[in-house]
C-alpha cells in the first residue's frame, strides 16, 4: 500500500530525513519509534502533505501513485489520514462543519452521494460514543479550548468517521492519561482491518500494550536503524534508544539521544 | 474657487430651503457649523486624526446638497431591493423622508418616531438641546449641522420599550448629491430600543453621505444601534455616531462597513455617570481600492464603567483599512473595566491596514486591555482542513467565513444577522460550498 524509498527531507536547509525505506501493506500495523528529534514527526507530516518541508531525494508511492505529487486534500480523498501531534485549533469552524465538509468531499471523490443530515449525524454520534465524547463537542469550534486529551480524541473521532485506508498517528498517545489512552486505543483498534494499514508514530511503547503492532521500526537521526517484531518495542522500553544510536553504522555523531 | 468657497456658496443657496429655515436656534447652529468648517476646511493627512484617510477626492468632487431631496423613479428604488425586515421601517430617499415607502407600526404612548424635518416644522424647540455642538464631532459633523435636512427623531419616554427593531433606510439615487442625514435618539430612564441604520445607493452612482447620529441614553436605558453601510462603490460615506450615557445605561453599537469607495466612521460614547456599559462591535469588508476607516472613542468619565470593543476587518485587493480605537479613562473613573480587540485578515499582498489602539488612563484602579493583530490566513489551519479532504479553495472560504462570522454572530437582530451571513457567503469564492455545511 505504501512504499517509502530512500526518502530525504530537509527543513529550512537542514537534513531531517536522510534516506528512509519503509513498506507498509494493507492489514498491517507499523510502529515507528525513536527519540525526540529523530525525524518521526517530519516523516508523518511529509506523508500528509505539509509543504514547508523540502523533499530532496527518494520518493513515496501510495496505492501505486506518487504520493508526494498529490495535494494534501487529494491524499485525504485517496484514504490517507494523519492524526496530528498538535491538532490545530480552528476558531469559528465547528467540528460538525469540518466533519461534514470532509466526509462529503471523500464521498464525492468515491462517486457516492452526499450524506443527508440524519445519516451524517447518525454516523457522527455512533463514532462519538466509541470515543466517549459528549454530543456538544461537535458544535464547538475545531479543537478550540479543548484539553490535550480532547484534541487527541477528536483526531481519532475524525479518523473513525473518515475510515481511511492508511492512518498515520503522530504521537497520538503523548500526554494522555491511562483512561484516555484506552479510549484512543479502542478507536484505533476499531479501525483495524485487513484492508487498512496503520502507522503509529510514538515515543513510548505504552500505547503498543493496547494496539499491538506487527512491526516496529526505530528511527534515529533521520534513518531507520532497526526494524523488528513487536518485541523490539519492549527491548527499547528496557534499554532506551542509546544503544541503537551507538550501533547506527552511518551515524556521524554517535549517540545523541535527548 | 476653493472648496471652502464652494461650500459657502452652496450654503447661501441651500439655507433658505432647508427644513427649519425660520427657526432661530437652528439658523445659529447651522451658521456656527459652517464657520467651524470655514476655519479649517476639509481635513488633510497632516491632521493626526486623518493621517491615513485622505478626503481629497471628496473635496474635489463638488457634491451638491439637495435641500429638498430629489425624486427617485421607482425602478431605481426597486433596483436597490429593499430588504424586508420585521419591525418599523423609515425610508429616506435622497436625504428626505418618504412617507409612501415607510411603514411604522403601533407605538407605545408618548413615543415620537418621526422625520426630523417634520419635527422642525411641528415642535422645533424639542430638538434644540439635542443639536448642541459636540466637541467629539469632526469637521464633517459641523458640515452636517450646517446642511442637515432630515433624519430620524426617536424619543422614548421613561420605561418605554420598543420591541421591534426600527429600521432606517437611507437611499441615494442622485448623482453628485451630498446628503447630510441627522438622526437623534433619546431614550429616557429605563427605555429600550433597537435602531438599524442602513445606507445604500444606486449602483454606479457617485455621491456623498455625511451622516450624524446622536444617542442620549438615560439612566438604565438600553440602546442597540446598528449601522449597515452598503453604499454604492463609487460613493463616499462619512458618519459620526456620538452617544452620551447616563447612570447604568447600556449602549450596543455595531458598525458593518461593506460599501463606498471611502468610508470614515467616528463612533464615540461618553460615560457621564456611574456604572455605564458600552459594547462597540464592528466588521469591515473591503476589496478593490476601497478604503474604510473606523475611529472610535470611549470616554470613561465616571467610575464603574465597562466597555468592550471588538472590531474585525477583512481586506482584499488593494484595499486599505484603518482602525483607531481610543479609550480614555478619566481621573475619577475608578473601577473601569475596558477591553479592546481589533483583528485584521489580509487576503492579498496589496491590502493594507493601519491599526492603532490608544489607551489613555488617568485613574489607578482600572482593568484595561487591548490587542490588535494583522495577519493572513493561517497555513497550519489551511493544511489541517485540507488534510481532511477539504479543497484548498473551500478551506480558504471557510476560514474567512469563520473570521467574519465571529462579529456577525454578535448581532442581535436575527433578520439582519441572517442577511449579513448571506451577503458574506455571496462574496466568498466558495460561498455555496460553505453554505452547504451549515
Amino acid at each position: 500500500m505504501l512504499e517509502v524509498r530512500n526518502l530525504q527531507v530537509s527543513v529550512e536547509g537542514k537534513a531531517i530525513l536522510r534516506g528512509i525505506d519503509l513498506a507498509v501493506n494493507a492489514g498491517e500495523v507499523h510502529a515507528i519509534m525513536g527519540p525526540n528529534g529523530s525525524g518521526k514527526s517530519t516523516l508523518a507530516q511529509v506523508l500528509a502533505g505539509r509543504e514547508s518541508f523540502t523533499v530532496t531525494g527518494g520518493g513515496v508511492r501510495y496505492l501505486s501513485r506518487d504520493l508526494l505529487a498529490m495535494a494534501p486534500e487529494e491524499r485525504a480523498r485517496e484514504g490517507v489520514f494523519l492524526a496530528f501531534q498538535y491538532p490545530v485549533e480552528v476558531p469559528g469552524v465547528s467540528n460538525v462543519y469540518l466533519l461534514k465538509a470532509a466526509i462529503n468531499s471523500l464521498r464525492k471523490h468515491r462517486g457516492l452521494p452526499e450524506l443527508d443530515a440524519i445519516e451524517f449525524l447518525g454516523l457522527v454520534r455512533e463514532k462519538m460514543t466509541l470515543m466517549d465524547m459528549a454530543d456538544e463537542m461537535i458544535y464547538r469550534s475545531v479543537n478550540e479550548g479543548f484539553s490535550g486529551g480532547e484534541k487527541k480524541r477528536n483526531e481519532i473521532l475524525q479518523m473513525a468517521v473518515l475510515e481511511p485506508k492508511l492512518a498515520i498517528l503522530d504521537e497520538t498517545d503523548s500526554g494522555l492519561d491511562i483512561d484516555a489512552l484506552k479510549v484512543v486505543a479502542r478507536g484505533i483498534n476499531a479501525l483495524r482491518s485487513a484492508e487498512r494499514a496503520i502507522i503509529l508514530v510514538t515515543h513510548y511503547q505504552r500505547i503498543l500494550n493496547y494496539v499491538a503492532p506487527d512491526f516496529v521500526h526505530v528511527l534515529s537521526q533521520g534513518r531507520i536503524v532497526r526494524s523488528g517484531p513487536r518485541e523490539l518495542a519492549l527491548e527499547l522500553e528496557q534499554r532506551g534508544y542509546g544503544w541503537l544510536e551507538e550501533a547506527a553504522p552511518t551515524s556521524p555523531l554517535g549517540a545523541s539521544a535527548k | 474657487m476653493t472648496s471652502t468657497d464652494r461650500i459657502l456658496a452652496d450654503f447661501i443657496r441651500a439655507a433658505p430651503l432647508l427644513p427649519g429655515a425660520g427657526v432661530a436656534w437652528l439658523t445659529r447652529a447651522r451658521q456656527a457649523g459652517l464657520e467651524r468648517f470655514a476655519q479649517t476646511g476639509f481635513p488633510t493627512p497632516r491632521d493626526e486624526e486623518w493621517k491615513y484617510t485622505s478626503v481629497a477626492s471628496i473635496e474635489k468632487r463638488s457634491f451638491t446638497p439637495l435641500p429638498n431631496g430629489a425624486h427617485a423613479a421607482p425602478p431605481e428604488l426597486n433596483a436597490l431591493a429593499f430588504p424586508h425586515f420585521p419591525g418599523h421601517c423609515v425610508v429616506f430617499v435622497n436625504g428626505r423622508y418618504s412617507p409612501a415607502l415607510s411603514a411604522v407600526g403601533l407605538l407605545p404612548p408618548g413615543v415620537a418616531l418621526e422625520s426630523v424635518a417634520d419635527t422642525l416644522e411641528r415642535a422645533p424647540d424639542a430638538l434644540e438641546p439635542l443639536f448642541a455642538a459636540d466637541n467629539r464631532e469632526t469637521v464633517f459633523g459641523a458640515l452636517n449641522t450646517a446642511f442637515m435636512a432630515d433624519g430620524l427623531y426617536l424619543y422614548l419616554p421613561r420605561a418605554t420599550t420598543i420591541e421591534e427593531p426600527i429600521h432606517l433606510y437611507f437611499v441615494v439615487t442622485n448623482k453628485n448629491a451630498a446628503i447630510h442625514p441627522r438622526n437623534v435618539i433619546v431614550a429616557e430612564e429605563g427605555a429600550r430600543a433597537t435602531v438599524v441604520e442602513h445606507y445604500a445607493g444606486t449602483h454606479g452612482v457617485a455621491y456623498l453621505t455625511n451622516a450624524v447620529t446622536r444617542i442620549f441614553a438615560g439612566e438604565q436605558a438600553a440602546v442597540d444601534h446598528y449601522k449597515l453601510q452598503q453604499e454604492a462603490l463609487q460613493a463616499f460615506h462619512v458618519a459620526g455616531i456620538h452617544a452620551t450615557q447616563d447612570r447604568g445605561s447600556r449602549l450596543w453599537s455595531h458598525s458593518i462597513s461593506l460599501g463606498a469607495e471611502i468610508a470614515r466612521n467616528d463612533i464615540s460614547t461618553t460615560f457621564d455617570a456611574e456604572g455605564c456599559e458600552a459594547t462597540l462591535n464592528g466588521l469591515y469588508l473591503a476589496r478593490g481600492r476601497q478604503h474604510v476607516d473606523h475611529h472610535t472613542r470611549i470616554d470613561h468619565a465616571k467610575p464603574g464603567g465597562t466597555s468592550r470593543e471588538y472590531y474585525r476587518g477583512l481586506l482584499d485587493g488593494a484595499s486599505r483599512g484603518v482602525f483607531n480605537g481610543k479609550v480614555i479613562v478619566h481621573p475619577q473613573a475608578q473601577r473601569t473595566d475596558a477591553r479592546q480587540l481589533n483583528h485584521n485578515l489580509l487576503l492579498s499582498k496589496d491590502a493594507e491596514v493601519d491599526t492603532k489602539p490608544q489607551l489613555e488612563i488617568y485613574a489607578d484602579d482600572v482593568k484595561c486591555t487591548h490587542g490588535a493583530t494583522v495577519g493572513q490566513l493561517d497555513d497550519a489551519q489551511l493544511l489541517y482542513l485540507r488534510s481532511r479532504g477539504v479543497d484548498e479553495a473551500v478551506a480558504r472560504s471557510l476560514l474567512v467565513y469563520a473570521f467574519a462570522r465571529d462579529v456577525i454572530e454578535r448581532i442581535r437582530v436575527g433578520a439582519l444577522r441572517s442577511r449579513l451571513e448571506e451577503m458574506l457567503l455571496a462574496r466568498l469564492p466558495q460561498g455555496e460550498r460553505v453554505r452547504a455545511l451549515a
